[in-house]
């Protein structure tokens, strides 16, 4: 910041003027972005080089005989070419968008319901004593559990995996706004009183804004639940006219006792856990992170 | 609950008081029984006065400020305000997921000002406490005595009559606290406001204030009254505002020595 430079016409008020842009000027942190190569050397090589590793351990062990059976640990060649086929054969996308589909439209729907859920528990004393404990329970039920029941309910179809899907994201959801409002530094709520934000108008302007980090962290965590309790209901309950998703990809290499599309599966399965975490969670939780300064830079 | 008053007796709808206390009582229910924080407080709150307020801990300064700010309610005794107060804290209590300029644009939307008219007002008062151009920045990229400032524009935004503030300066270094001493003189003789401003730093409080009032503590209750009639611009080093600091600083600790004494 430029220092103004004032001329003493008015004495007093112009010096103290000088003194505060003074001031402002020195206690202001300067921030810039961190230049591309530090990025990549930063971010990207470490985990590109912790997957290089991996890979080369496991071909050490198949190149090395270390682990003589094809049925057993397929080489990285044989699940590439395997992955290879899927692609060329144009199934692969299949795959995958049947399950990330039906994973996002059921965290979209526990979403709807997990938000008004939590905001309930956490405001009205009466609805959190009554079912606040049963919340934080569910969350450490696996939700591979409900399978049995979705099933017996609701039949092999996709309704079932919604269910399942529902039942293992919105405690998660429901209980990370929990959290979030829990949180909220009273400081703001007394300061959001003042200014006259009292009832719905201080749930809105203040409680729900104050809450936004750890309902976001959250939908993180739900979004990772819903994942997770899709592909136990895909691999315990495949039909094939349910089209086929990554659990089945999974369920059908284990009946074919074909271990190079066990492998293609589950590494499809954690690619597309990881890339939605990295496309859509991780950004959405720096960027509210990161507007309120709490992102700390290492 | 305070009661919106304070109209003359007359009949001429001048305001006389910008905050009435009457008999103000206050207990908190304690592991010891009912403790008494404020006992028969009566203050009365000049329109355009600026008045401190000054004690040692467990005086119920704060406590007082809440019961005029409405966020409390006293035990007996009534509170008069000529309108809801505004209220500044020791931390500036900015919202962080809000930009400067949008806090105080939400201090103007809660008090009703319509859309339109809600930026032009925030940046005039931004530039009323030389913050111009902050408009767009992030709380957390300010200082601490920037922070204060946007802080003291929001206050300024509902436009109140009347202003608390409580130690909003004790966390600020001291040359920017004294910057910020000078800013609220000038905001408060250019706006005609009420200040009611708590402190325990007595050089502060003769520094700023045309009344300094000194509460004793445990419980609290107004032992003596100073008038400062030391001309503005003051400032801290005056020699005026040492002599006068100095006898109330004695009376202070005579105060706080009642409290060894068993």
């Amino acid at each position: 910041m430029a220092s103004t430079e004032t001329t003493a016409k008015d004495g007093d008020g112009s010096d103290l003027a000088g003194l505060e842009a003074g001031l402002d000027a020195l206690e202001t942190v300067q921030t810039g972005r961190k230049p591309l190569r530090q990025t990549f050397v930063e971010k990207i090589l470490p985990p590109v080089l912790a997957i290089a590793l991996v890979l080369a351990v496991w071909q050490a062990l198949v190149s090395f005989r270390i682990v003589d059976d094809p049925t057993k640990l397929p080489s990285p060649g044989a699940v590439w070419d395997v992955l290879q086929q899927a692609w060329l054969k144009g199934e692969l996308l299949g795959y995958i968008w049947t399950s990330v589909s039906r994973g996002l439209l059921g965290f979209f729907f526990a979403l709807l319901i997990g938000t008004p859920l939590g905001l309930l528990v956490a405001r009205v004393k009466f609805v959190r004593a009554a079912i606040g404990p049963i919340l934080s329970g569910l969350q450490s039920l696996p939700s591979v559990a409900w399978v049995p029941p979705a099933v017996i309910w609701l039949g092999l179809n996709n309704q079932m995996m919604y269910a399942v899907i529902l039942l293992g994201a919105v405690p998660s959801i429901a209980n990370g706004l929990v959290s979030g409002v829990d949180q909220v530094p009273p400081l703001f709520l007394r300061a959001g009183r003042t200014l006259g934000a009292t009832g719905l108008k201080g749930t809105w302007h203040v409680v729900l804004p104050a809450a936004l980090p750890g309902y976001v962290a959250g939908l993180k965590q739900g979004w990772a639940f819903s994942w997770r309790s899709l592909m136990a209901a895909e691999i315990i309950a495949s039909f094939p006219d349910l089209g086929i998703g990554l659990g089945q990809l999974l369920e059908n290499g284990r009946n074919a006792s074909d271990m190079a599309m066990v492998f293609e599966a589950i590494l499809l399965i954690l690619t597309v856990g990881i890339a939605i975490d990295l496309l859509i969670f991780s950004p959405l939780e720096r960027w509210v992170l990161r507007s309120r300064g709490l992102l700390v830079k290492s | 609950m305070a009661t919106t008053l304070a109209k003359a007796a007359d009949g001429t709808g001048a305001v006389t008081h910008a905050a009435r206390i009457e008999h103000v009582s206050k207990s908190f229910a304690g592991p010891a029984g009912h403790q008494l924080v404020l006992d028969d407080i009566t203050l009365d709150v000049a329109p355009g006065e600026f008045v401190t307020l000054l004690g040692a801990s467990g005086c119920g300064k704060s406590t007082l400020l809440n019961l005029v700010a409405g966020l409390d309610r006293p035990t007996s005794g009534a509170i008069g305000t000529d309108g809801r107060p505004a209220l500044m804290f020791q931390e500036h209590a900015l919202f962080p997921w809000l930009t400067a300029g949008k806090n105080i644009e939400l201090a103007l939307k809660l008090r009703g000002v319509p859309k339109n008219d809600r930026r032009g007002r925030a940046e005039e008062l931004l530039e009323l406490v030389r913050l111009k151009g902050a408009h767009g920045k992030r709380v957390h990229e300010l200082s601490g005595g920037m922070r204060q400032r946007v802080a003291l524009a929001r206050a300024l935004a509902q436009d109140s009559r009347l202003l608390l503030m409580d130690e909003p300066f004790a966390a600020l270094d001291a040359i920017t606290r004294d910057v910020l001493h000078d800013e609220l003189t000038r905001i408060w003789r250019e706006t005609r406001l009420s200040v009611l401003f708590v402190t325990h730093n007595v050089r502060e409080a003769v520094r700023l204030a045309q009344r300094v009032v000194l509460l004793s503590s445990r419980p609290g209750r107004i032992a003596r009254e100073w008038t400062v009639d030391i001309p503005h611009p003051r400032r801290i080093e005056d020699t005026a505002v040492a002599e006068l600091s100095v006898e109330i600083t004695e009376e202070l600790r005579g105060e706080i020595r009642r409290h060894g004494q068993h």
